[in-house]
């Protein structure tokens, strides 16, 4: 497994606001499917990885694309896929 | 069926579009334009809310903001006339759609094309000039001279209140007020009881159901997608889109209305899209034309649709007025459907979550993804034999993926092909 990464799963959570702004981030479990814990649909989840490719340039391929990845995995896999969260958009 | 757009065009009057068969009135959130501004066809000009979500309303001509005439804030019936327009000369209404039929054409104003040139300048609209020319027509005099005297329309950048100060754009097109999510709600949970309600007491529903396979749909759909970026995914909704709108051609009598004690059936099919939105309700927005939409291009407005549905803001094109609609349930919810038609729609068509199921082919069990399609629809119109077809259409155009994404597909598949299960 590689490693956490903090800012990619910040990128996450703001793409995640976007198309799910009901959704506290603060009640997610980081390990568990972030798809089941915020009731994403296949095109909630499809809008998703759109944005996060649009927001960090890694392309999740649809074999990748588990639908039961964490916001953990999640950030770990954009990591892996040379995903960066850009400097101007680092915020909570 | 005219689109539900702000204006007839060229008749320089922007008005309240009817956003739906049970809309009467709407509050108007906000104007994105102020008086002198140009604006051009399919610009969006002001959001209305409705019970159904904020709708952006665009115009469907070319010209400039002459007048707004309602304050945000405002609840005003259907048809009310929002803003002044003056076109844009001969332009205006020339490049409006087809589809605009409803509308009566446009009283063109004779004039001769310097005095239009002239009216334009002068930022006046030429269905308020009066003519003095050869059979009163609109003369370069006749509209200098309503250039200097006292006009008879308030002219740009003057007069009404609401152009005295331009409204702020304090409400974002994807904000509402405060307060107003609440009553949307409940607006949407009335409108929804009503529509549902009429339906149940005066159509007499049929309901037939079919479970089709899967497996060769999805294994073309992962290959396609494979190395797509996530923005040029399909997802197997457009899939069942594209095929309901084939087997749509070769079933007519489910695409279109009742009305007056009669069927009409619809010329083009406008596909009405049930959409859950998060927090509660459901709306139904259309994908026009959607019989002449490729594979892809059908998933790209299935996506924008949602996006805005979800979004709460809606363009005023979303809410024209379904040919048919379908509710699919989507990854996450029952397995099957038997659905409410929306009046004055006579069929609905439902799609349960794809899931694997144990599938008898040959004398042997094995595991299949399954979707079960069903279709309710008003026996005044078909009846069963017709529905099954339609059922059967559906299912053969399923096991044919590829067939789907062509882009001339027009009307049947190989209707003689008795379609076995796909083998593995």
């Amino acid at each position: 497994m590689t490693q956490p990464d903090p800012d990619l799963e910040r990128a996450v959570l703001a793409a995640l606001r976007a198309i799910a702004p009901e959704v506290d981030p603060a009640t997610l479990d980081p390990d568990r499917p972030l798809r089941d814990q915020a009731e994403l649909d296949s095109m909630d989840w499809l809008h998703l990885l759109t944005d996060l490719h649009a927001r960090t340039g890694a392309d999740i391929g649809e074999a990748q694309a588990d639908p039961r990845l964490s916001l953990r995995g999640l950030g770990a896999l954009l990591a892996a896929r040379g995903g960066a969260q850009p400097a101007g958009s680092r915020k909570g | 069926m005219s689109p539900a757009t702000g204006n007839a065009p060229g008749d320089g009057e922007f008005r309240l579009p009817s956003l739906g068969a049970d809309m009467d009135e709407g509050t108007l959130l906000s104007w994105l334009v102020a008086p002198g501004d140009p604006v051009h066809r399919g610009q969006v000009l002001a959001v209305v809310d409705t019970s159904k979500a904020a709708v952006e309303v665009e115009c469907w001509q070319d010209g400039t903001v002459r007048e707004l005439l309602v304050s945000p804030g405002s609840r005003v019936p259907v048809g009310t006339v929002l803003a002044r327009l003056a076109p844009s000369g001969a332009a205006a209404g020339a490049g409006a759609p087809a589809a605009v039929s409803a509308a009566p054409s446009a009283q063109r104003v004779r004039m001769s094309p310097a005095a239009r040139q002239r009216a334009r300048e002068l930022g006046l609209d030429p269905a308020g000039l009066v003519g003095h020319g050869p059979g009163g027509a609109v003369s370069l005099a006749d509209v200098e001279a309503a250039g200097s005297a006292p006009r008879p329309l308030a002219p740009a950048r003057e007069a009404s209140p609401i152009a005295a100060s331009p409204a702020p754009p304090t409400v974002s097109p994807t904000q509402v007020p405060p307060g107003s999510q609440g009553e949307r709600q409940a607006a949407m949970r009335a409108a929804i009881a009503a529509a549902m309600s009429r339906s149940k007491r005066e159509i007499p529903h049929y309901y037939l159901w079919e479970s089709i396979p899967m497996a060769v749909a999805l294994d073309w759909l992962r290959a396609r997608n494979a190395d797509r970026p996530p923005a040029e995914r399909l997802l197997p909704a457009a899939l069942l889109l594209r095929a309901t709108t084939i087997a749509l051609a070769r079933v007519p009598e489910l695409n279109g209305h009742w009305r007056d004690g009669a069927f009409t059936p619809a010329t083009a099919v406008t596909l009405g899209v049930a959409i859950s939105l998060r927090g509660g309700g459901l709306v139904a927005p259309a994908l026009a034309d959607a019989a002449q939409r490729p594979l892809a291009q059908l998933m790209a407005e299935l996506s924008g649709l949602v996006r805005r549905a979800r979004a709460g803001v809606l363009r005023s094109a979303d809410l024209a007025e379904p040919s048919l609609t379908v509710t699919q349930l989507g990854d996450q919810g029952a397995e099957a459907v038997l659905g409410v038609i929306r009046p004055p729609q006579v069929a609905l068509v439902g799609f349960g979550r794809i899931a694997e199921r144990a599938w008898a082919q040959d004398g042997w069990l094995r595991p299949m993804p399954i979707v079960v399609a069903s279709l309710a629809a008003d026996h005044r119109v078909s009846d069963g034999h017709r529905g099954a077809m339609f059922l059967a259409t559906l299912r053969d155009c399923l096991q044919q993926p590829a067939a789907l994404d062509a882009p001339s597909m027009s009307a049947t598949p190989n209707a003689s092909s008795d379609l076995s299960p796909p083998a593995p």
